[in-house]
C-alpha cells in the first residue's frame, strides 16, 4: 500500500468530503419546497465544494508523483474490491476544474430553468459527486460504480429539461456510453482475475503478455474512444450537447469528454504500454482526423451550439495526440488542454446559453449583430472564441504550442495536418465572432449580462488569461507524475 | 418443530384462509393476510439458523435452505402487502386465492430442502397446482387469462413429465432416490451419455420455472393473461425455488460435466439474446418484463455453471436483487392499472408529473434490471461476470454484457415514458401510506444491495 499512496496528512478525510458534499446538499434539497432555497441551497453545496478543493489544490505537494491524500477502506473483502482515493498531479486539476464549473452551471440555470427546479438541482450535484469520484477513485470497481453513476443524472438532464429532439439525443448518448462501458467491465475482470485484486496502481506496469494488452487496450479504447469522443464515435455529441440544456452541455463539454482522455493517461498508458505503443500510430491518425474533420464540419454549421459541439471534436484530437506521442511535452500539453478545453468551451456554452434565454435561438443569425446591444457580451464571447483558436496569449495557445511542437517531433505528417486544423480553428471561431459582434444592423431590445452572469463568466475569464500569460503554477502541478509516468512507460518500450 | 418454522407459519397461513374461503364475506381479510405474511417471514428469518434432517434423511434444513425459505417468505409478504384492490380478483374468490398463494409457496419452500427425488417432484407439484388455480382468477372474465391458463398446466405437465425421466435415469443408476446416494454413485457416469442426459433432463423442470430458452414460450402468455398480483408471484417467487434446485442438482457432482455445461451455456446465451431481442419490440409492460426475465434466467445460468469458484453465492444474490427489482417494476403496474387492466409502456407517459414516486421506483427497478451501477443488478451481474470468467467461460461474459447493452433500449424506455413525454389527461395518482412505504423499501433494498453487499454475500458463501 504505501508503495504508491500516501495516506492523508490532514486530520479529516479531505477527498471523502469534497465527493460526498454535494450528497449532503441533495439530501437537504430533498426536505425543502421553495424553489429559491433549493437554488441557494445548491449554489451554497457547490461553493463549498469549490472551496475545500481549493484547499486540497493548496496542500497538493507536486514533488511526489505518488498518489496523496489515501483514504482506503475495504469494501467488499471477498473479492479485494476496496474504497480507496488518493489524487496525483492528472486529477488534482480536474477535480479542481469540475468544482469550478458546477457552481456555473448552478448558476446559469437559475431563470433558465423552471420546471422541476429541485429535481434539476439534484441532477447537477449528483453529477459533481460521480464526476469528483471519477477522479478519485483507486480502485476499478468504485471507478466504474462512479463511471456509470455519471450517465443517469446526464441522461435525465437532456432527457427532461433538453430540446426538441432530446428524445433521440438522450437515448443515443446513453446507449453509446454504455456500450463502450460494458467492454470496460470485461477489460476490468480480466485485470482481475491475474492480479487477484480491483486495485488501480496495483494493475500499473506489470508485464503482461502482449496478446492480453492487445486485449485489454482495445476494451479500453472503445469506451475512452466513445466517451472523448474520438473520430469514428463522436456522432452521439452533436446531439447530445445540441440537445442538453445549458447546464447538461457545460458538464458534458467541461468534465465528461475529460473522462475518455482521463482514463486513456490512468489506464491505458500504465496498464497496457506495449500495446499502447503498438496502437499509437492508429490513435495520432484518429485524433488527426478528428483535428481536421471537426474544423471542416464546424465551418458549414449555422446553429450555435452545433459549432461549439464539433469545435470540441477537434480539440479534444489535440488531447489524444499529445498524449499519443509519448513525450513529456506532449503530456502536458494534452493536461493543458484538457483543463483549457473544460474552461474554454465551457464558457462559449454558458455564453450561449445567456444568449439563448433573451433570444430562445440558437441560430448564428438570430444571434448576431450584439456588438452594439451587449457589449460586455460581446466582450466576453470574444475573449473565449478568441481563446478557443488558440490565440497567443489565451490558454488554448499554450497547449496547442506544446502538443505541436510534440507532434511535429513525432511524424512531419501529423504535425502540419494538426497546424491546418489550428487555421480551421481561427476561420470558423472568427466567422462565428464576426457574425455575433457584426452581423446585423437592426435594433433589437435585448438587456446585457446582468450581474450573476457575469459572476459566473468572469472567474473562467480570469483563467483563461492567467493561463495564457503565465502557465507555470499549472505545469508545476503536473509535471512530476506526468514525468515518472513516461519514465515507467520508456522502460517498456523495448 | 422448530426447524420447520418457516413451513408451519406459511401453512397456518393457508389453513386459515381455507377456512376463510368457507366462511362468509368479510372485510377484514386483507388485514389478517398482511399481518400474517409479516410474522411469517419474521419466523423465517428466526429459523435461519437452525440445522438437521427429517422424515428420514429426504429433508434436509441447513443454512441453503434457510435462506431460500427466507427469500421465498419475503418475496411472499412483498406481494400480498401489495395486492390491495378488489378490482383484480373477484372478492368471493379473495379468500381463496390467498390460500393458493400460500400454498404455493408452501411448495416451493419444501423444494429448498427436499434432498430426494420423489419429495423434490411432491413441493414442485403441490407449488405448481395451486398455481395453475389462481392462474384464471381474474376479475374481468376475458378469454385471455383461461388460455393463458391452459398454456400454463400443459407446459407445467410437460415439464414436469420430461424431469420425471430424467430422474428415472438418476435413479437408475444410483438405485436410489436420496440425492446423497445419487453424488456416491454419478462420478462413474458422469461422463458418459447417460449422466449428462440424466442431468440435463432432470434440470429442465426446473428451467421451466425460471423460464430459461427453451422452456420460456410459456412466460409471455401467462404473463400477459393473469392478473396484476398473480403475475409478479409468479415472475418472482417460484424463480427464487427453481434456483435454488438447480444449484442442489448442479451440486451432485464435484464440477459439471464439459458437454453438460456446453449445453447451459448455449442455453443461456439463447436465453439472453432471444429475451432481450423480444423485449425490444413489446408494447404490455407485462410482456415486457416477461422477455426480461427469461434474459435474466439466462444470466443466472453463469452462477449454476461456476458453482466451483463463487457461482453459488452470486446466482443466491442476483435472484435476491432480481426478486426486489421485479418487485419494483410490477408494483408501478399494479398501482397504476386501473380496474386491474394490464398497462402499456405508452400508458406511463408522464408517471413522473403523476406520480413523482412512482417513476423514481420504476426508473430505480429498470436501471438496476439493466444492470447499471449503483443499483444492486449491476452488483449482481458483477458477481456473477466475475464466477464465469474465473472459470474460463469469457465467451458468455461478452454475450452477456453485449446483451446488457441491447436491454438498456427498452428499460430506458420505460424510464423515457415517464420523465419525458408529457401525461394525456391522466389525473394525479394518489397513494396511500403503506403503498409509499413499500416504494421506499424497494428502493432502499435495490440501492442497499448495490452499494454495500458484501453482508449479505458472506452470508450466501456461509450456505457453501
Amino acid at each position: 500500500m504505501e508503495k504508491y499512496l500516501i495516506m492523508n496528512p490532514l486530520d479529516f478525510p479531505i477527498l471523502s468530503t469534497i465527493i460526498f458534499l454535494p450528497l449532503l446538499g441533495i439530501a437537504l434539497i430533498l426536505f425543502m419546497r421553495g424553489e429559491g432555497a433549493i437554488k441557494v441551497t445548491a449554489l451554497i453545496t457547490s461553493i463549498a465544494t469549490l472551496f475545500l478543493s481549493l484547499a486540497l489544490y493548496a496542500h497538493f505537494d507536486p514533488q511526489t508523483p505518488l498518489f496523496q491524500f489515501g483514504e482506503s477502506l475495504s469494501w467488499i473483502p471477498r473479492y479485494r474490491i476496496s474504497y480507496t482515493l488518493g489524487i496525483d498531479g492528472i486529477t488534482i486539476l480536474l477535480i479542481v476544474l469540475t468544482a469550478l464549473i458546477t457552481p456555473a452551471c448552478v448558476l446559469c440555470s437559475w431563470t433558465a430553468i423552471t420546471d422541476r427546479v429541485k429535481e434539476f438541482m439534484i441532477c447537477v450535484l449528483l453529477m459533481e459527486t460521480a464526476m469528483i469520484g471519477v477522479f478519485c477513485s483507486l480502485d476499478f470497481i468504485l471507478f466504474y460504480v462512479f463511471w456509470e453513476a455519471m450517465l443517469i443524472p446526464m441522461y435525465l438532464l437532456i432527457a427532461v429539461w433538453g430540446g426538441p429532439k432530446r428524445d433521440y439525443a438522450s437515448i443515443k448518448f446513453f446507449i453509446y456510453t454504455l456500450f463502450g462501458s460494458v467492454f470496460l467491465l470485461v477489460a476490468i475482470i480480466a485485470l482481475y482475475l491475474v492480479n487477484g485484486t480491483f486495485s488501480i496502481p496495483e494493475a500499473m506496469f506489470r508485464n503482461y503478455t502482449f496478446n492480453f494488452q492487445v486485449w485489454v487496450f482495445l476494451a479500453f479504447a472503445i469506451a475512452f474512444a466513445i466517451k472523448v469522443p474520438m473520430f469514428p464515435f463522436h456522432t452521439w455529441l452533436p446531439a447530445a450537447h445540441t440537445e442538453a440544456p445549458t447546464a447538461g452541455s457545460v458538464l458534458l463539454a467541461s468534465i465528461l469528454l475529460k473522462m475518455g482522455t482521463y482514463g486513456f493517461l490512468r489506464f491505458a498508458l500504465p496498464i497496457t504500454p506495449a500495446a499502447s505503443f503498438t496502437f499509437a500510430p492508429y490513435v495520432v491518425a484518429l485524433s488527426v482526423i478528428a483535428i481536421v474533420y471537426g474544423g471542416f464540419v464546424c465551418l458549414s454549421q449555422t446553429d450555435m451550439k452545433k459549432l461549439i459541439a464539433y469545435s470540441s471534436v477537434a480539440h479534444m484530437g489535440f488531447v489524444t495526440l499529445g498524449i499519443f506521442t509519448f513525450t513529456q511535452l506532449g503530456f502536458e500539453g494534452a493536461m493543458l488542454q484538457m483543463i483549457n478545453h473544460g474552461i474554454t468551451t465551457g464558457a462559449l456554452f454558458l455564453s450561449v446559453g445567456i444568449v439563448y434565454e433573451r433570444t430562445h435561438s440558437r441560430e448564428i443569425y438570430d444571434n448576431s449583430g450584439l456588438g452594439r446591444i451587449m457589449p460586455v457580451y460581446v466582450g466576453f464571447f470574444g475573449l473565449f472564441a478568441i481563446s478557443s483558436f488558440g490565440f497567443p496569449g489565451t490558454n488554448n495557445f499554450v497547449g496547442e504550442l506544446y502538443v505541436l511542437v510534440s507532434a511535429f517531433a513525432w511524424s512531419r505528417t501529423a504535425g502540419f495536418l494538426a497546424v491546418v486544423g489550428a487555421v480551421l480553428a481561427a476561420a470558423y471561431m472568427l466567422r462565428l465572432l464576426k457574425a455575433i459582434a457584426w452581423g446585423r444592423e437592426d435594433k433589437r431590445a435585448l438587456r446585457d449580462m446582468n450581474l450573476r452572469e457575469i459572476i459566473y463568466l468572469l472567474p473562467l475569464g480570469v483563467f483563461v488569461l492567467w493561463v495564457g500569460i503565465f502557465p507555470r503554477p499549472l505545469v508545476r502541478m503536473m509535471e512530476n507524475t506526468l514525468g515518472h509516468l513516461l519514465r515507467q512507460l520508456q522502460g517498456f518500450s523495448h | 418443530m422448530m426447524l420447520l418454522l418457516p413451513e408451519s407459519a406459511m401453512l397456518l397461513f393457508s389453513v386459515v384462509f381455507l377456512f376463510l374461503s368457507l366462511a362468509g364475506r368479510k372485510e377484514t381479510h386483507f388485514f389478517w393476510a398482511r399481518a400474517m405474511a409479516l410474522a411469517g417471514f419474521v419466523l423465517s428469518l428466526l429459523g435461519v439458523s437452525g440445522e438437521g434432517n427429517l422424515f428420514f434423511g429426504a429433508y434436509h434444513v441447513d443454512l441453503f435452505s434457510q435462506i431460500f425459505k427466507a427469500l421465498l417468505s419475503a418475496g411472499f409478504a412483498f406481494v400480498v402487502f401489495m395486492f390491495g384492490s378488489d378490482e383484480e380478483v373477484d372478492s368471493a374468490y379473495l379468500p381463496d386465492f390467498f390460500m393458493f398463494l400460500s400454498f404455493s409457496t408452501l411448495g416451493l419452500m419444501m423444494m429448498a430442502s427436499a434432498v430426494e427425488l420423489i419429495s423434490i417432484v411432491i413441493s414442485l407439484e403441490i407449488s405448481s397446482f395451486s398455481l395453475y388455480a389462481i392462474v384464471p382468477l381474474r376479475k374481468s372474465q376475458t378469454k385471455l387469462q383461461l388460455e393463458a391458463s391452459v398454456k400454463y398446466l400443459f407446459f407445467g405437465a410437460v415439464s414436469t413429465g420430461v424431469m420425471l425421466f430424467g430422474m428415472g435415469y438418476l435413479y437408475g443408476m444410483a438405485g436410489s432416490t436420496f440425492l446423497a446416494d445419487i453424488i456416491r454413485a454419478l462420478p462413474e457416469f458422469i461422463f458418459q451419455p447417460v449422466g449428462v442426459l440424466a442431468l440435463t433432463l432432470t434440470m429442465i423442470g426446473f428451467f421451466f420455472k425460471l423460464s430459461l430458452f427453451p422452456m420460456h414460450f410459456w412466460a409471455p402468455d401467462i404473463y400477459e393473461g393473469a392478473s396484476n398480483t398473480t403475475t409478479t408471484f409468479i415472475a418472482t417467487v417460484p424463480k427464487i425455488a427453481a434456483v435454488a434446485l438447480l444449484i442442489r442438482i448442479a451440486m451432485l457432482t464435484p464440477s459439471l460435466p464439459p458437454q453438460l455445461t456446453g449445453i447451459l451455456i448455449i442455453l443461456a446465451a439463447l436465453s439472453m439474446t432471444a429475451g432481450n431481442l423480444a423485449g425490444l419490440v413489446q408494447k404490455d409492460v407485462k410482456r415486457l418484463l416477461a422477455y426480461s426475465g427469461i434474459a435474466h434466467a439466462g444470466y443466472l445460468m453463469l452462477g449454476i455453471i461456476s458453482l466451483n469458484s463463487g457461482g453459488g453465492a452470486a446466482a443466491i444474490f442476483y435472484i435476491t436483487i432480481y426478486l426486489f427489482m421485479n418487485l419494483g417494476g410490477f408494483y408501478v403496474i399494479t398501482l397504476l392499472s386501473k380496474n386491474g387492466d394490464n398497462v402499456l409502456v405508452e400508458d406511463l407517459a408522464g408517471l413522473s408529473k403523476r406520480s413523482p414516486l412512482l417513476a423514481v421506483t420504476l426508473a430505480v427497478s429498470a436501471f438496476s434490471l439493466a444492470g447499471i451501477p449503483p443499483t444492486g443488478g449491476f452488483t449482481g451481474k458483477f458477481f456473477l461476470f466475475v464466477s464465469a470468467f474465473k472459470e474460463g467461460y469469457l465467451a458468455i461474459v461478452i454475450i452477456g454484457a453485449v446483451n446488457t447493452v441491447i436491454s438498456i433500449f427498452y428499460y430506458l424506455n420505460l424510464v423515457r415514458m415517464s420523465y419525458s413525454k408529457e401525461p394525456g389527461a391522466f389525473p394525479p395518482i394518489q397513494m396511500l401510506f403503506h403503498e409509499k412505504a413499500l416504494c421506499y423499501a424497494l428502493i432502499f433494498m435495490i440501492l442497499y444491495m448495490g452499494l454495500v453487499p458484501f453482508g449479505l454475500l458472506e452470508r450466501f458463501n456461509g450456505a457453501f
